[in-house]
């Protein structure tokens, strides 16, 4: 029996009661002004709780972790992608490779409820499910040579399971990238500073990879440094030609940038890695790095004062305009990223496992990493509530909900209980040099100007609309990269599939082949990026949602996996670790995708939205916010479109889940007829830490592992 | 002034690793440690065949949203 020394209990009590603070002050505020300061002392709080006690468990109890046992980096190193990387730089890695643009937009649009249920979820749902998650996918991937959670699916689970997995990741791929799109083109729209910065970004990779290519081949450091010096000129210089003669060149309109964009995504996704993909990943990584940590320091430094309320009127009513529906489960499906995300599993079973030098490892890398991820969605909330609320609104909610002109938003929004004049919300766009903010949607653009409030407090106000247009152009810059990697997947997924039907497509070089599935899925994404543009009721209103709940469908697929392992390799005792986070996650997932599916409240459902819209063009009328019967034909067809894609993603889930169960219950009742696809143990040579700072046997045991003469 | 190289020395390490600008260093060490008789392909050739690779499987670098 151990018994902790008086020196780590004084430290920890310190900690719970800091986040206790934190918790109590943001719970009990009602009506005074609340600095984010409290916010970040819940988080930090709770985290290091979580951390020190929750993920030890369940590396140690559960996963039981074995530093003797060799990794797949060990055995299988290849120098190339099997290989053992020190634990500081897989953690950046894993991180720069999970964060991106999720964390930042849920939680901004998940703010129209108040900030307190967005807290409180991005908290408990890391410490609970999210980073859990990550966690046992990447030890269990690790325990079988860097498995995809596809392929692990397929094995444990069964054919059946592994299919409807690989449908399921299929279909998020699409939602996703036709959603991340529509984000960019909602931030770019009508904006020459923004787009001109963005469009300068495609020759700087052009250029940094023909350096690469061909001047200094493997010079990582040295190019990206160029790149990211050409990127901030490129932000200058936005400046210059918003306000020249080419201002109109760069000024598009919504659909222009849908062609544009979609061109981009076909063009970019079958020229070759390393002359625009490569060099954009080195660009948007040394970005997202840098400004999340100017964003952490920027937060603490400033300590604004949030100014929305803690619960809004929206959470309850569910008539909010940002997305429809209330609080559950509507705030558990927009914040994904930051709280539980499938998305992850991917990147935990795959690239990471083939690198992790020690099992022990899974804890920091797995779960460390998704605490960061969920600091970064815990900023990302305290930017979009120290906004007026009046002006969040003004700029979350559709063009059919409060008009195009700042007169009509402002009676609008003042309506909804937040005032705001015309002039004030002619003032904001002013402030950030834009020609208007109203139903700028997708979160980035309120982002930006959460980012640049808080940034132009710590450089003083006359940089603001730089700093609104830097994070506009770091958002817009990894979108862009993930259209581009994100169409690579896909279509690799698509060839996979399509080669069982005609031999060709298998080998991914084939040209035809290869063109014809890119185009295709560019198409697909196409279609839910120019239907996102084009919906009269708002595209985010209508496609965030689907988007939540198929990256929640892709979390339940990752939990399934994990429990029923659990359950295969005898911790059925432990399989509440996962199996609680799948019960619930399942029950946010499905009674969101019944609501959209049956609900009758046109906001809220589909099939009943078709129906009211459908109705009234048999009578011949024209129903708000449509403006035409074009427009009216438009809302029927989306309504359909998005009913049955929900219904089938809900459809999805229920057989993976009910596959994984009747594993689990085979597994129980013959466990002979269960096998487990395991590596074998080899025992390792090598010493590692499996924290970020070494204990002292740890120490000990890396002095006595070098030979004396020196090697 | 030694611990300030010190720590420029760690920095950079850090920036190599993290960017896999060291890749070809490892891939050195590793083809003369485990196959001291294997040709050691030049950095030139060693990138193209990493990027290649990517190409090959584009799940290999994939970031989340």
């Amino acid at each position: 029996m151990r018994t902790a020394n008086v020196r780590t209990i004084v430290i920890w009590t310190l900690v719970a009661l800091v986040g206790a603070a934190g918790w109590s002050v943001l719970a009990l505020a009602r009506g005074e002004d609340v600095s984010a300061a409290w916010m970040v002392a819940a988080a930090l709080g709770s985290y290091a709780i979580g951390y020190r006690f929750y993920s030890k468990f369940i590396a140690y109890k559960v996963l039981k972790v074995d530093a003797t046992r060799a990794t797949p980096a060990e055995r299988l190193n290849n120098g190339i992608d099997f290989h053992p990387t020190d634990r500081r730089v897989l953690l950046g890695h894993h991180f720069a490779a999970i964060a991106g643009a999720g964390p930042l937009v849920g939680p901004v649009l998940a703010a129209q409820m108040g900030y307190l249920p967005g807290t409180v979820w991005i908290i408990a749902g890391v410490i609970f499910a999210g980073a859990v998650q990550d966690m046992v996918v990447l030890f269990f991937s690790t325990r079988r040579d860097g498995r995809s959670l596809g392929q692990m699916a397929r094995e444990e689970i069964g054919p059946f399971g592994g299919a409807a997995a690989l449908i399921a990741a299929f279909a998020i791929m699409i939602i996703l990238l036709g959603v991340l799109a529509l984000v960019i083109v909602n931030a770019l729209a009508a904006s020459p500073w923004g787009t001109f910065s963005i469009a300068m970004t495609i020759p700087i990779a052009l250029l940094m990879g023909f350096y690469l290519r061909v001047l200094r081949p493997g010079r990582v450091a040295e190019v990206s440094l160029i790149g990211v010096g050409l990127l901030l000129l490129a932000l200058v210089a936005g400046r210059w030609v918003a306000e020249s003669s080419w201002a109109g060149a760069f000024t598009l309109a919504p659909s222009t940038l849908v062609v544009w964009l979609v061109a981009y995504g076909f063009i970019a996704s079958i020229l070759p890695v390393w002359m625009l993909l490569a060099p954009r990943d080195y660009l948007s990584t040394f970005m997202k790095i840098g400004t999340i940590a100017l964003l952490a320091l920027g937060v603490v430094i400033a300590l604004p004062t949030l100014k929305m309320d803690p619960v809004t009127d929206f959470a309850s009513r569910g008539d909010g305009p940002v997305f429809a529906g209330s609080l559950f489960p509507f705030v558990f499906i927009t914040i994904a990223c930051g709280a539980l995300s499938g998305f992850h599993s991917l990147i935990s079973s795959g690239t990471t496992p083939k690198m992790i030098q020690k099992e022990t490892q899974v804890r920091m890398i797995g779960y460390g990493s998704m605490l960061m991820e969920s600091s970064v969605a815990i900023m990302a909330l305290v930017a979009a509530s120290i906004i007026d609320p009046g002006l969040y609104f003004a700029m979350n909610a559709p063009a059919g909900a409060i008009g195009t002109t700042v007169e009509n938003a402002s009676q609008v929004v003042t309506g909804w209980g937040y005032s705001i004049s015309p002039a004030e919300l002619a003032q904001a766009a002013k402030n950030v040099e834009e020609a208007t903010l109203l139903s700028r949607t997708g979160g980035a653009p309120t982002l930006a100007v959460g980012v640049s409030e808080i940034f132009s407090k710590v450089t003083g106000g006359s940089l603001r609309a730089f700093w609104y247009h830097f994070a506009i152009m770091f958002e817009a810059l990894f979108i862009l990269t993930a259209l581009d990697a994100g169409t690579r997947v896909g279509r690799f997924m698509l060839q996979d599939m399509l080669g069982n039907v005609y031999r060709p497509f298998k080998n991914i070089s084939w040209k035809p082949g290869l063109v014809l599935t890119s185009a295709i899925v560019c198409a697909l994404w196409g279609y839910f990026l120019w239907v996102g543009v084009h919906e009269p009721l708002g595209g985010i209103n209508q496609l965030f949602p689907i988007f939540g709940i198929s990256n929640q469908l892709l979390a339940a697929v990752a939990l399934a996996v994990c429990t029923t392992l659990l359950v295969k390799s005898g911790r059925l005792k432990w399989a509440w670790i996962t199996g609680i986070p799948l019960v619930w996650d399942a029950t946010v997932t499905l009674t969101a995708s019944y609501q959209k599916v049956f609900s009758s409240d046109p906001k809220v459902g589909f099939f009943k939205q078709r129906s009211v819209f459908q109705d009234a063009i048999d009578d011949g009328k024209v129903l708000p916010p449509a403006k035409s019967m074009d427009d009216m034909h438009t809302v029927v067809t989306n309504s359909t479109v998005d009913g049955v894609l929900t219904a089938v993603l809900a459809l999805l889930i229920v057989v993976v889940i009910a596959d994984a169960l009747r594993v689990c219950v085979r597994h129980l009742r013959r466990p002979a007829l269960s096998t487990l696809s395991e590596a074998p143990y080899v025992e390792s040579k090598i010493q590692a830490p499996a924290g970020l700072v070494p204990t002292r046997e740890e120490r000990e045991e890396a002095r006595d592992a070098v030979a004396p003469t020196g090697v | 002034m030694r611990s300030l190289r010190r720590v420029f020395r760690a920095v950079r390490w850090y920036v190599r690793e993290l960017t896999d600008e060291s890749a070809y260093d490892r891939y050195v060490a590793h083809v003369r440690q485990d196959h001291p008789q294997a040709p050691v392909p030049t950095r030139r050739a060693f990138e193209r065949m990493r990027t290649e690779r990517q190409e090959g499987d584009p799940r290999q670098d994939f970031r989340c949203c």
